[in-house]
């Protein structure tokens, strides 16, 4: 134990004069840097059970759902759990592209099976996601299943409909008999499988993820921009004030971010739809005459004036809480060494504020990107964002596959951006307050 | 003395636990104007004459928590109030329990249930409570002189100047465009399960697409007809009916080119008291019952012998029979809703929508 490193020990080791065999002991005799580990190792199990609720919640509330809806992104076994021997089939046959009779039998078994079970919706919606319109030849199949399909089945199936023959439909079954597919992310990407398999551009009037995901990231930058240049001389008033109009002024920017985010956004569609307040003021000063009313909601416009007012405080509360830090001198002694104010301002005073402008930037464009409510009520058609057709794909069409594919892509984006965000800027900059 | 009167106490608890436990039936319903229409039509009257409870609780769409109850395996609802095309796909997934039809009453004259409803008003898991449509609605005092008549005159802007307000979506507003090109009723989904058809619905909106604020929630059209924003809407009957009847707006309603639905009654797998849930169903789909439910919302009962029994709007002397989407004469130029296309071409064609709404 004794230790030329560290002369501390060595005295104490030598006041305590218990040096027996260079080893340190506790009263009862055990060695002490035992003792220690243990209390310690007691103290940090203590420290775990008080933070484990938090863990638990964070890991019940949040981790799972969102990595289980991320799963769903990449597996759906809609058909592959609900036809169990045609599934099988198909694993043992890879090769085979033209159904054998017991490739027809298996499709026969698994359709009466799962239309008793009253499953087949399931998997026609399976189906019905590469090839549109084939749910209901599934449900009507299961209809006429349910009394017992005689065979041969090859014939009784036809019979039925002559699209179970089609080649194509088999191709995607077969896709669909692997519960894992990367499809979704290929329609997140505007892109489908032709019927060789080969990856290619879906048909233009089809296409729109991508368009979205750029007007996404390019409305939010556009919005940064403009939260940015209204609130950074707001948040250097609050700075600067003194104390008294300082609060006031503080008030006046909380009390909105206080108001429902509804009230907010409607009370916008009041004042800029055209036959709103702002165009009826336009008009009444003869700027514009009666028929000329300016379309300022329902499109991007709309969007962006809206989502720039709701997401301004988020930009202001970093900036003002690292403006308030910076200390006044600089600027001065900048001045009384012949600097301009606008030089004193561009290389003194703006730079020191950098890490409030980070953290204000980077909040305000990662909400804006997923930001929802207030896009489908004013955005009209041309100020959509990607989020209104996750939330599409959630509650109208039940695509959750898809939906889940939209939000991982939209994550990995903002992922990337924050990566970019840190190699350029330095995160360990980001200050919020 | 303290004793008994605790044990009294929790013996009277026990009692009416269990009294609670077989005589009651747990509605879900959509809260609203609508919901309301529920409770007073079908659940009070119910409670007022088999003393069993009702107890009504409200969601933004039943059909979603229904599949989550399910799924879950923890069902707390007996009977709830979805959309048709949910029933169906519901149905489907197996989530429901089957609804015998026998169960179902006879008209006032004998008339049998299943000639009574309308057809596709009762199916294996679904019992039809009333019929909604999207209608044509305009602001009368924008048109001075020749009014709108049908579909074609939404698409009119020469004629009809002003901005329009359609639901954000494929559904209904393909088949109001296909109709508005002069494509009869009965054609309308036959022609739009073919790539021509579904090019010429889109190709008449393209004619309109500038001028259109496209809405999502219902409350909107009202809303925009009354501001002036619009001068045409393509919205939910019950809607413009209100803002009308009840807050005297001078909105008209062309009933030509509607394009009606059905809500219904649906159970779901493994509901707790199937007996009350079977004796509520069979009680509110009577005539009696449904016609009462249409003097509250003007949704058109689902049951031809109901439309007779309809009287005054509540609480005025308004007929309502002619507000019901089912009224005989709002009939004639009628598309019913074709759940089985939507089903299958939902996302293919919403995904269109999008696209097209998108793109310059």
């Amino acid at each position: 134990m004794s230790n030329p490193l560290d002369p501390h020990a060595a005295i104490v080791t030598e006041a305590a004069g218990l040096d027996q065999g260079g080893m340190l002991r506790t009263a009862d005799g055990q060695p002490l840097a035992k003792a220690l580990a243990r209390s310690s190792r007691r103290a940090r199990r203590r420290a775990f059970f008080l933070v484990l609720p938090l863990l638990a919640f964070v890991l019940l509330t949040f981790v799972l759902p969102i990595g289980q809806m991320l799963m769903r992104s990449v597996k759906n076994d809609g058909f592959s759990a609900y036809m169990p021997q045609l599934s099988a089939w198909f694993e043992a046959n890879p090769d085979v592209t033209e159904p054998d009779d017991a490739a027809w039998a298996a499709l026969a078994a698994d359709l009466e099976a799962s239309a008793k079970d009253r499953t087949i919706g399931i998997v026609g919606t399976r189906i019905n996601y590469e090839i549109p319109g084939t749910r209901s030849l599934f449900t009507s199949a299961g209809r006429k299943a349910r009394g017992g399909i005689e065979p041969p089945y090859r014939e009784a199936m036809l019979d039925m409909d002559e699209e179970w023959g089609d080649p194509k439909l088999w191709g995607v079954m077969r896709q669909a008999s692997d519960p894992y597919t990367a499809n979704f992310y290929l329609a997140a990407m505007d892109r489908t499988r032709d019927e060789a398999g080969n990856i290619v551009l879906a048909p233009e009037e089809q296409r729109i993820y991508l368009h979205l995901f750029l007007r996404t990231f390019w409305l939010s930058l556009i919005i940064t921009g403009t939260t940015f240049l209204l609130g950074f001389p707001i948040a250097h008033l609050l700075a600067t004030l003194p104390m008294r109009q300082s609060n006031l002024l503080m008030i006046l920017v909380l009390l909105p971010f206080w108001t429902s985010l509804l009230v907010r956004t409607t009370a916008w569609m009041v004042l800029l739809q055209q036959q709103g307040v702002v165009n009826d003021v336009f008009v009444w000063l003869g700027l514009i005459g009666d028929g000329q009313r300016l379309q300022m909601i329902y499109n991007q416009t709309g969007t962006i004036i809206a989502m720039t007012h709701i997401l301004l405080p988020f930009m202001i509360l970093p900036l003002y809480s690292v403006m308030r830090t910076i200390n006044p001198s600089y600027v001065r002694a900048a001045r009384s060494l012949g600097a301009t104010s606008w030089t004193a301002f561009r290389r003194i005073y703006f730079p020191q504020t950098l890490p409030g402008l980070g953290a204000g930037a980077l909040l305000v464009f990662i909400l804006a990107v997923g930001y929802y409510i207030t896009p489908a009520l004013v955005g009209g058609s041309s100020g959509q964002l990607i989020s209104n057709l996750i939330a599409m794909h959630m509650t109208q069409t039940l695509n959750w596959s898809m939906a889940a594919a939209l939000a991982a892509m939209l994550l990995g984006g903002v992922l990337i951006l924050y990566w970019v965000y840190d190699r350029l800027v330095g995160i360990d900059n980001l200050k919020l307050g | 003395m303290k004793h008994t009167l605790i044990l009294t106490t929790a013996l009277v608890v026990v009692a009416a636990g269990a009294q609670a436990q077989d005589k009651q039936v747990d509605l879900l319903s959509w809260g609203g104007a609508y919901g309301n229409s529920h409770v007073e039509a079908y659940a009070k009257p119910f409670e007022a004459k088999t003393g069993i409870k009702v107890n009504v609780a409200d969601a933004d769409n039943p059909a979603t928590p229904i599949k989550a109850q399910v799924e879950a395996g923890n069902v707390t609802t007996d009977v709830a109030s979805v959309e048709y095309a949910d029933a169906v796909r519901l149905c489907d997934e197996g989530l429901l329990e089957e609804i015998d039809a026998s169960i179902l009453l006879p008209a006032g004259d004998g008339t049998a249930a299943a000639d009574d409803f309308i057809p596709g008003a009762v199916t294996d898991c679904f019992v039809g409570t009333d019929v909604y449509s999207m209608v044509l609605a305009y602001d009368d005092t924008k048109f001075t002189d020749a009014k709108p008549a049908g579909p074609a005159d939404f698409f009119d802007m020469a004629k009809f100047p002003g901005k329009r307000t359609m639901r954000k979506g494929a559904k209904f507003n393909l088949e109001f465009a296909l109709m508005a090109d002069g494509v009869a009723p009965d054609q309308v989904y036959e022609l739009l399960g073919t790539p021509e058809g579904v090019d010429r619905a889109f190709a008449k909106l393209d004619t309109i697409k500038k001028d259109v604020i496209w809405w999502e929630a219902g409350a909107q059209p009202p809303q925009l007809l009354a501001d002036g924003e619009v001068s045409m809407a393509f919205a939910f009957n019950g809607r413009i009916f209100n803002a009308a009847q009840g807050e005297g707006k001078p909105f008209k309603i062309v009933w030509d080119g509607q394009i009606y639905e059905m809500e219904g009654w649906v159970v779901p797998k493994g509901a707790p008291h199937p007996e009350a849930a079977k004796e509520f169903i069979a009680f509110s789909t009577a005539p009696e019952q449904q016609a009462r439910a249409a003097e509250f919302i003007s949704y058109g009962p689902p049951r031809k012998s109901a439309a007779a029994l309809v009287g005054n709007v509540e609480g005025t002397d308004v007929p309502m029979g002619p507000n019901l989407p089912t009224f005989a004469d709002n009939m004639k130029l009628a598309l019913g809703s074709n759940l089985d296309f939507w089903v299958d071409h939902d996302a293919e064609l919403q995904e269109r929508f999008n696209a097209w709404l998108a793109a310059k």
